[in-house]
């Protein structure tokens, strides 16, 4: 077993874990935070994405024992106190989720590029989500949620 | 007693989702994250050939594992769930859950390992060894006919599970008198003054790939004998049925739960081995039990879709009227039958007669066993196919006149006054008007300027190409005779106390957001506006009785059965407003939350007044009981034809054969619309999914009957920027089978799609005289083409 000492959502969390445990499964079983889903088991669908130290990683692909210092924002984190973030607000405005199990890493992955790029075209988020994976909406209404989240949307 | 909201009316708006805050804040509950206290987790030890005799299971390893709570082979699993049960009339081979003696497509459960966490399970499950006798794998269904290279199962020569099945013209309805004559004269008639089109085509293998992967979660309560199981399912009250009928447990005992569920496709209809084995586990020793599967299980395990051959045979005159058809199918199965399985190829040949008024038609349908994945419902289930063959049929008879791909379906098609239409294959079709949809999507099209697009970037050397389809689907299933389930569907409607509205619906969603469509039309029903309105599903515990939401029917059945049972609840309330403001309650109207006096809206009481009298009714008003909660069950007298028209541009590059889909436009005719929004995103995921099958998706097996495609890093579903911005445009053409004149359209994107994106692919290809190529459109297959090489 290994100590670890991670940040989520705010909130120090000291534990100890298998070195093998994934940190997708660290969040869901220790932490309780089952808004980050496992989609596949090869780094394909992004449905596990989480922020690490700000920049989007796909928490399936990372052990717990390699975030151990860091800080992990999760999409029950994403939000200030009671307000939608913009592109949880965008989501639902432009009805860019059916199922919903891709949403949580599709936002994570989405906010990542935003801060690279406030005004993304839409062939750049195009591009820009192609690491997360989803089976329903075609992604159109995705591309307008991302686009009403950054103000682009016509 | 006519409803006259004061409120702005929701049916037919953009509502958005109620779902969706939930959803998108990371709040939702699918069946992985319920953990229940003592839960132990469940592994399954799958075959990792593809078809061998089981010589050996050595579990001693296994058992001897940190946190192993149990291990057991197939034969000791078959001593507490027997062989699965199906849901079609026909010929089925025992089909244990477990393996016992003979494994016959790679991923089929041998060992099953219980521990207490789910990484020691699968530790375990993988220190479990399995022998086996090799035997020679069945991998091309058309070889597998002939019985080569060996027998699957026993009692199945040839490997047939359906052996020559006719339908069409001349075949009587209990398949007694198979007359080809007038097949035979249209043939005749075409060699001689017209011309005959024929080609087999591949509607290949795909994989359904809802991205939550499947899982169960069974509790049994030994104290109180009960059984609760969570399942991610299309359908709890099927499952309910299963579930308890394999454990030996009544209806009245097992309580099934679809909690959030993670996307469906026709996968989740399915109740699996999988879900019968973490129940039985759950049982046997008395505690919760999880199993959630992985995505190179759900690959393996899953069931697939498609896999059909088709050889088509269109006789036609030389004006392009067609005379007859003929369409020999061959359905790769895979290795048993599942719920529905051997079902879903006649769903194609009940739409072989797609939206033409065709004379005489032949279907004959085999249906194979091979060593791989059994196949059942994929979204369309069939006629996705039946779409694709006769499509494609119609596009090479156009090319082979040189007429327009659009006039040839003209001159075929069914008349608005001839519906409703009987088919030559048994269907009755309830309503069109196909020329209105494809006059629709030229237009929106812009038909003849693509045409002199596609003629301008070919004056360039560019391989460009256009493609259209019509479509006629079958939806809202349906009257209970073609569903074995029962085709009907349940609701029920409850004035709270406090005048809120509570309903249940047997149609449980996995994405299609019917708690904001189905609470759209309550609230309006009521006036009342939608945060008044609540809807419950997924629980056979909360929902008395249901059937599903598959075959795009949760509006036109579910819809329409909430609606009536909305309807008897007003009838009551009306009577007990009747007595509280003492006039006659054909006096009334409902609107704004309110049952007011016809003329005098001053003098009303509200929803909640009502609600406060009929539970506690003093006095209670002479023929009345106390309460305002009706229920409804119904079934449509027929199930609904929704249609419409795609059309594409594709662009094949010259040097290495890679297609771009440049624009597709999509007409659909889905009848009336609740919600134009949801609509919308249904029909971008159905078109995202039928541009998957024709471009980059496959299932493929070597011919060792190895999976070649078991994980997302081998199947390729769309991503982002593998989608053009589609375009979309509807004509509205209701249905008379039921009040709300929808017909559903869950299932229609994937359906025109592959016909006209590989039409187009032909069409861009036209300089090198191909006159077919089969899905998907491998960039090396068109290069070969390109290249002068075969396809």
């Amino acid at each position: 077993m290994a100590k670890v000492t991670i940040t989520v959502n705010g909130k120090t969390r000291a534990a100890e874990v298998e070195p093998r445990m994934l940190l997708v499964h660290f969040l869901r079983e220790q932490l309780n935070l089952t808004g980050t889903h496992v989609g596949c088991d090869t780094s394909q669908c992004g449905a596990c994405t989480v922020l690490i130290d700000g920049r989007s990683a796909k928490s399936c692909t990372v052990f717990a024992v390699q975030a151990d210092g860091s800080e992990v924002t999760t999409i029950e984190g994403l939000a200030v106190a009671d307000e939608l973030h913009p592109l949880q607000n965008g989501f639902w405005e432009e009805h860019g989720l059916q199922c919903g199990y891709c949403t949580p890493g599709m936002i994570m992955s989405a906010a990542n590029l935003l801060q690279d790029n406030p005004s993304p075209s839409e062939e750049e988020i195009r591009h820009g989500l192609d690491g997360n994976l989803c089976r329903c909406t075609g992604y159109q209404h995705i591309v307008n949620a991302v686009q009403h989240a950054a103000g682009t949307k016509e | 007693m006519a409803a006259s909201p004061v409120l702005p009316k929701l049916v037919g708006t953009r509502v958005k989702r109620r779902e969706d805050p939930r959803l998108i804040q990371g709040k939702a509950t699918y069946v992985d994250d319920v953990k229940l206290v003592g839960m132990l987790h469940v592994a399954f030890k799958r075959s990792d050939v593809a078809h061998g005799q089981i010589t050996n299971v050595d579990t001693s390893a296994a058992a001897g594992m940190p946190g192993v709570e149990a291990v057991y082979t197939g034969a000791q699993i078959a001593e507490f769930v027997g062989p699965m049960p199906i849901g079609t009339p026909f010929p089925s081979p025992d089909h244990h859950p477990v393996a016992v003696d003979t494994v016959r497509y790679v991923g089929e459960p041998v060992a099953v390992v219980v521990a207490t966490d789910r990484y020691l399970a699968r530790d375990a499950a993988d220190a479990v060894v399995v022998d086996y006798k090799m035997l020679p794998a069945v991998v091309d269904p058309e070889k597998a006919m002939t019985g080569e290279p060996a027998q699957i199962h026993a009692d199945f020569e040839n490997n047939l599970a359906v052996d020559s099945l006719p339908s069409g013209t001349g075949v009587s309805a209990d398949l007694q008198t198979v007359d080809s004559s007038a097949v035979d004269e249209a043939f005749a008639k075409a060699e001689q003054e017209g011309v005959v089109v024929s080609q087999r085509m591949v509607n290949q293998r795909l994989a359904p790939t809802a991205m939550e992967p499947r899982g169960v979660v069974a509790h049994y309560e030994p104290g109180k004998d009960s059984m609760t199981i969570w399942s991610s399912t299309q359908n709890p009250h099927i499952l309910r049925t299963f579930i308890a009928g394999m454990n030996g447990m009544g209806q009245d005992q097992v309580r099934a739960i679809a909690p959030e569920v993670g996307g469906g496709f026709g996968a989740k209809i399915n109740i699996y081995g999988e879900e019968y084995v973490v129940a039985g586990v759950s049982k046997q020793l008395g505690v919760p039990v999880k199993w959630a599967e992985d995505r190179s299980e759900a690959f393996l395990a899953t069931i697939h879709g498609r896999g059909i051959t088709g050889y088509i045979d269109i006789a036609a005159k030389k004006d392009g009227k067609v005379l007859g058809m003929k369409l020999r199918l061959i359905a790769d199965i895979g290795a048993y039958n599942m719920l529905l399985t051997a079902a879903i190829p006649t769903l194609t040949t009940l739409m072989a007669n797609a939206t033409y008024d065709i004379p005489a038609i032949r279907t004959t349908l085999y249906e194979v066993f091979t060593n791989k994945t059994p196949t059942d419902a994929y979204r369309g289930a069939g006629r996705p196919e039946a779409t694709y063959f006769v499509e494609r049929g119609m596009d090479m008879l156009a090319r082979e006149l040189g007429m327009d791909p659009g006039e040839v379906r003209r001159r075929n098609f069914i008349q608005p006054d001839q519906f409703p239409y009987a088919t030559q294959m048994g269907a009755v079709y309830d309503s069109g008007d196909y020329a209105k949809a494809l006059d629709k999507a030229l237009e929106a099209a812009n038909w003849d300027q693509l045409k002199a697009e596609r003629d301008a970037a070919r004056a360039e050397g560019r391989l460009v190409g256009i493609g259209l389809a019509m479509y006629v689907e079958v939806c809202g299933l349906g009257p209970s005779a073609s569903l074995p389930t029962g085709g009907w569907e349940h609701g029920q409607v409850t004035i709270e106390r406090d005048g809120r509205i509570s309903a249940t619906t047997g149609a449980s969603p996995h994405g299609q957001g019917n708690e904001t469509t189905f609470g759209q039309m309550l609230a309006d029903q009521f006036g009342v506006p939608l945060e008044h309105v609540t809807i419950h599903h997924g629980d056979t515990g909360v929902v008395k009785q249901g059937i599903g939401t598959f075959g795009s029917r949760s509006q036109a059945v579910g819809g329409t059965v909430l609606h009536m049972a909305g309807e008897k609840v007003k009838a009551k309330m009306a009577k007990f407003a009747a007595a509280l403001l003492e006039v006659h309650e054909d006096d009334l109207e409902f609107g704004d939350g309110k049952i007011s006096v016809k003329g005098s809206p001053d003098s009303s009481k509200t929803i909640a007044e009502v609600a406060a009298y009929a539970y506690v009714p003093v006095p209670l008003p002479e023929g009345l009981t106390p309460g305002l909660s009706e229920e409804a069950f119904w079934e449509p007298a027929n199930n609904t034809y929704p249609f419409g028209c795609h059309i594409s541009l594709l662009e094949i590059d010259r040097d290495t054969g890679e297609p771009t889909l440049l624009k597709l436009v999509a007409v659909d005719d889905a009848g009336n619309l609740i919600n134009p929004l949801i609509v919308e995103g249904q029909i971008h995921g159905g078109l995202a999914q039928g541009v998957g099958q024709a471009m980059i998706e496959e299932v493929a097996y070597g011919d060792d009957g190895q999976p070649l495609t078991a994980s997302f890093m081998d199947y390729a579903i769309p991503r982002a920027a593998d989608l053009p911005r589609f375009e979309l445009s509807a004509t509205v053409t209701p249905t008379p089978v039921n009040p709300l004149g929808a017909k559903g359209v869950g299932e229609a994107g994937t359906l025109g799609s592959t016909p006209c994106i590989v039409s187009a692919a032909v069409d861009a290809l036209s300089e090198f005289g191909e006159k077919h190529v089969d899905m998907m459109l491998r960039p090396e297959k068109l290069w070969q083409i390109i290249n002068g090489g075969q396809s």
